[in-house]
């Protein structure tokens, strides 16, 4: 908002104690990660063949968060709210999906038309994601839209555990896996074929964000409101609208990562939005929040980094069971990027007056 | 003018058969089909559709004036409502739907149709039960102001004695007992006893308060005496729960103590400050691994301290990891504080649950054999004694709260909640201010933890996960943050009722869901508001409704 002055005496020119001590355990954090990395390398008990491999599956990993993150990103760039029940939206996705998987798997039809069967997949989905975020938006949101910044993000969490419980009273707490595709078996090069096909769905849809934003008056509208509400709306443009159009397709693309997060991690259950929809806000924070690109190379870093993380990190102390501190490399880069570094990697753009 | 209305009462219907679409296949329906609350016909299923059909009506009505609008109107959406629930019965009996939705079974259409299932007979049946709560909805709502409020009250209170029964059974007397209760639920007589009296308690109370003579009266006792007999009343009642109370229902007794510690410590830095911290379980396993670690001969150094010397440890490394929590966090905007938090209650649970600390700290499995406190000869071992030291702290908890509410930290703490830069601006030291809210504010949760893990015996880092937060922040909102009285209301009503209810335990999280988003919709300050936080909240949304955007802008954002 435009208030002039707080910043002035909120500005971090002036360093006191609480500072200094918050870059101590900063320094201290990254000398024990350097270190770590520094003695892993030396004992080489990895080999080259399989770093690769970690870099080949962080960044397929990472494309899914990038598309996650964008749904963070865009409703943050209209509406300066964070959305909570993000990662339940893409869960709704790959939770409903998995029955018409199941369904087009027992009647044939995904052996013989796999790439059908894989675009209806991605389209159900998508659809199902964009409807579940539409309600959230409707329900929980617009109805406290002015009230205090803490209001919604208590009906955000609400929404989030209100969701999780639905689906698994829906369809039971249990873990369903995903039909295999034939098609996506095996390795193309180095690659694994679901990842590779993952990286181009990821692509593709970014392309066609890209497009939308850029070249359709509801992509237009979008800019406008994230730009300046008010403006926008002397100007003409349906704010209500650009609104429900933001979350229409953050939870589309939602609902798409989780159709490629099962491919690549085959199971599904009604728990599984949760990690990816912190990470993903990670990596929207990352790339700098309000931020496309940021996002999506956010995305790429957050998921490298986890991949490689613990084994480069860690395995040099001689650390047991490294894998299990994956999640907590995650939580700490989220921690410490909202500690040093608010305004992400590539600048929050969209939210540029208020940070901190 | 009437196809508006109509359209309305029918869209009000069609979201309220929809919301008992969602209660039906969730399996909140089915879930209670067994459990009788009245007689052998009313069970707790029949009562949440009634009571569906009923709201239906009243949220169609309540816009009309009179009695004339309001029951056809009302009854309109009841009877649509009706409509959706059969056919929701007609879908499952008529489709196999098992493969995908777990609960649209038979038994879900048998229940919807109130037992006539999927046939003309349901349907008749769902009907003429539309028709009967859209008339008793309509007819309440258009009774003078107390009535329909109390006879509201009066039946919810009937419902829930007939649900408390296999609690409340062994405690009273026999006799009344084997007078009000059936082999399930309330007896006939009995539910009509408990109904009549309930009304007139109630109008009992409505009157009494509207009567000037009441008013008068009470204004002769002054407040300095009339206030400390009533804590005086209050206390001996709470002290005297172990005497009466079971095992199992100190036990419930207990956890929810634990959960009005948290509560308190949460309150002062959501309620008071207003920082969403959304990982308060870290402090609440600090304050379990501590105790647990101190006290228990399993992991680490092999030595054992007494659970007296454990607790001010515990309580202080808490203390300790607030600040550590509470320094980098300082500089952060609302939203990203919450997120934040909750990382750190995460990096916490799983650097607990990692094979890398296990020697320290248990992994998976835990640690157990955690001390039991002794004072001289006397072990506290029961959950009824162990009552005794969870009332202790949580008045002292109480206390510290009202002593911090009025002091001059808890006015800068309000400062900061309602404008953290004008607070600034009048010399108030966010530094000091919000590192002293989440350092006591952890302190609590600590305590809470050290006595919870004493009583439980074991730690396990299942017990420390983001739902325990979750589950605080929700009784937080439900009482009213930063309102004293709300945290104990909300610990009741969120942890004591599931924790009396079994069947209702699965469903518990989706409700916290439900609490969250509705307080937040309806009645944004709690249901026990604490005054300034309201008026605060009220004038935020006035100005919101009123203010052009620009305005509200360069006033107060």
């Amino acid at each position: 908002m435009t208030i002039a002055a707080p910043r002035r005496f909120t500005g971090g020119r002036r360093i006191d104690i609480s500072q200094l001590i918050v870059w101590a355990i900063g320094g201290i954090l990254l000398a024990i990660v350097l270190l770590g990395s520094i003695l892993t390398l030396r004992a080489g008990h990895y080999t080259a063949a399989q770093w690769r491999d970690f870099v080949v599956f962080g960044i397929a990993q990472g494309a899914i968060y990038a598309l996650i993150a964008l749904g963070y990103t865009m409703v943050y760039g209209v509406l300066r709210m964070i959305n909570f029940a993000h990662g339940e939206v893409f869960m709704s996705g790959a939770m409903t999906t998995f029955f018409l998987a199941d369904y087009l798997n027992r009647s044939g039809f995904l052996k013989a038309h796999p790439w059908i069967s894989l675009v209806a997949m991605l389209l159900f989905s998508g659809l199902v994601s964009m409807t579940v975020a539409v309600l959230v938006e409707r329900i929980a949101y617009r109805p406290l839209r002015g009230a205090p910044r803490l209001v919604p993000l208590i009906t955000a969490v609400g929404a989030s555990f209100f969701l999780q419980y639905t689906f698994r009273g829906l369809f039971g707490s249990g873990v369903r896996a995903y039909p295999a595709i034939p098609v996506l078996q095996g390795k193309l090069w180095v690659f694994q074929k679901t990842q590779v096909a993952v990286f181009i769905g990821v692509l593709i849809t970014l392309a066609l964000l890209v497009l939308f934003l850029q070249r359709t008056r509801a992509g237009l509208a979008i800019r406008a409101v994230a730009e300046d509400r008010e403006a926008a709306a002397l100007m003409g443009v349906d704010v209500d609208r650009a609104i429900v159009t933001t979350f229409a397709v953050g939870g589309f693309m939602a609902g798409i990562a989780g159709v490629l997060y099962a491919l690549v991690f085959v199971q599904v259950q009604f728990f599984m939005g949760f990690l990816p929809g912190i990470k993903a806000f990670t990596a929207a924070v990352l790339g700098g929040i309000g931020n496309l690109p940021g996002a999506a190379v956010g995305g790429l870093v957050l998921g490298v980094i986890e991949s490689i993380g613990p084994s480069l990190f860690f395995d040099g102390y001689g650390i047991r069971a490294a894998h299990q501190l994956k999640d907590v490399i995650a939580f700490t880069i989220l921690v410490l990027i909202l500690i040093f570094r608010p305004t992400g990697l590539l600048g929050e753009r969209l939210g540029g007056e208020e940070r901190v | 003018m009437i196809v508006r209305a109509a359209r309305r009462a029918i869209f009000i219907g069609l979201v309220a058969g929809i919301a008992g679409w969602h209660l039906s296949l969730v399996g909140l329906i089915p879930a209670f089909a067994q459990r009788r609350l009245v007689g052998d016909t009313l069970t707790f299923s029949y009562a949440l559709l009634i009571a569906l059909l009923a709201l239906a009506a009243f949220a169609t009505g309540r816009r009309y004036p009179g009695a004339a609008q309001r029951i056809p109107w009302g009854v309109l959406s009841a009877l649509v409502s009706s409509l959706m629930l059969f056919l929701l019965a007609l879908l499952v009996t008529h489709l196999n739907l098992r493969q995908i939705l777990l609960n649209a079974t038979p038994e879900l259409a048998r229940v919807l149709t109130f037992g006539g299932g999927a046939s003309g007979a349901g349907l008749v049946r769902l009907l003429l039960i539309g028709l009967l709560a859209g008339l008793f909805a309509g007819g309440l709502s258009a009774l003078p102001r107390p009535w329909g409020r109390v006879i509201v009250s009066a039946a919810l209170m009937t419902l829930l004695l007939g649900l408390l029964r296999d609690v409340l059974g062994p405690l009273l007397p026999r006799v009344v007992t084997s007078f009000l209760y059936g082999t399930a639920g309330l007896s006939l007589a009995g539910a009509v006893v408990t109904f009549l009296l309930a009304t007139v308690l109630f109008t009992l109370r409505w009157s009494l308060r509207a009567n000037a003579v009441t008013a008068r009266a009470t204004a002769a006792v002054p407040a300095t005496v009339r206030q400390p007999v009533i804590q005086a009343l209050l206390l001996l009642i709470l002290a005297s729960v172990p005497l009466w109370a079971g095992l199992f229902l100190s036990n419930v007794a207990d956890f929810v103590g634990f959960y009005i510690l948290m509560g308190l410590g949460l309150n002062l830095v959501l309620g008071f400050a207003g920082l969403l911290d959304l990982g308060y379980v870290a402090f609440f396993a600090v304050g379990a691994y501590t105790m647990a670690v101190l006290t228990s001969p399993e992991v680490g150094q092999r030595f054992t301290l007494d659970f007296w010397v454990a607790l001010p440890i515990a309580v202080v490394t808490t203390v300790l990891a607030g600040l550590l929590v509470g320094l980098p966090v300082l500089r952060m905007r609302g939203d990203y504080l919450a997120i934040a938090t909750l990382g750190f209650g995460e990096i916490v649970r799983l650097l607990v649950l990692s094979d890398w600390l296990k020697p320290y700290l248990g992994g998976a499995q835990g640690v157990t054999r955690i001390a039991r406190p002794s004072i001289a000869s006397w072990r506290i071992d029961s959950p009824q004694e162990f009552y005794l030291l969870v009332l202790i702290s949580c008045l002292f908890a109480w206390f510290l709260s009202v002593r911090l509410r009025d002091s001059r930290l808890g006015r800068s703490w309000f400062a900061i909640r309602e404008d953290e830069h004008v607070a600034q601006a009048m010399g108030i030291n966010r530094v000091t201010a919000k590192l002293s809210a989440f350092a006591i504010g952890a302190s609590f949760g600590g305590l809470s933890g050290a006595l919870f893990a004493s009583l439980v015996g074991s730690v396990v880092p299942a017990s420390f996960s983001l739902l325990v937060s979750i589950n605080v922040v929700a009784l937080l909102v439900l009482g009213g943050m930063g309102s004293l009285p709300g945290v104990v209301v909300g610990a009741l009503a969120l942890v004591g009722l599931p924790e009396l209810l079994r069947e209702f335990q699965e469903y518990r999280l989706l409700v916290y869901g439900i609490v969250l988003i509705a307080m937040m919709l309806f009645r944004p300050a709690g249901l026990l508001p604490e005054r300034i936080h309201r008026r605060e909240l009220e004038e935020a949304v006035e100005e919101a409704r009123e203010i052009a955007p620009a305005e509200i802008a360069t006033g107060r954002g």
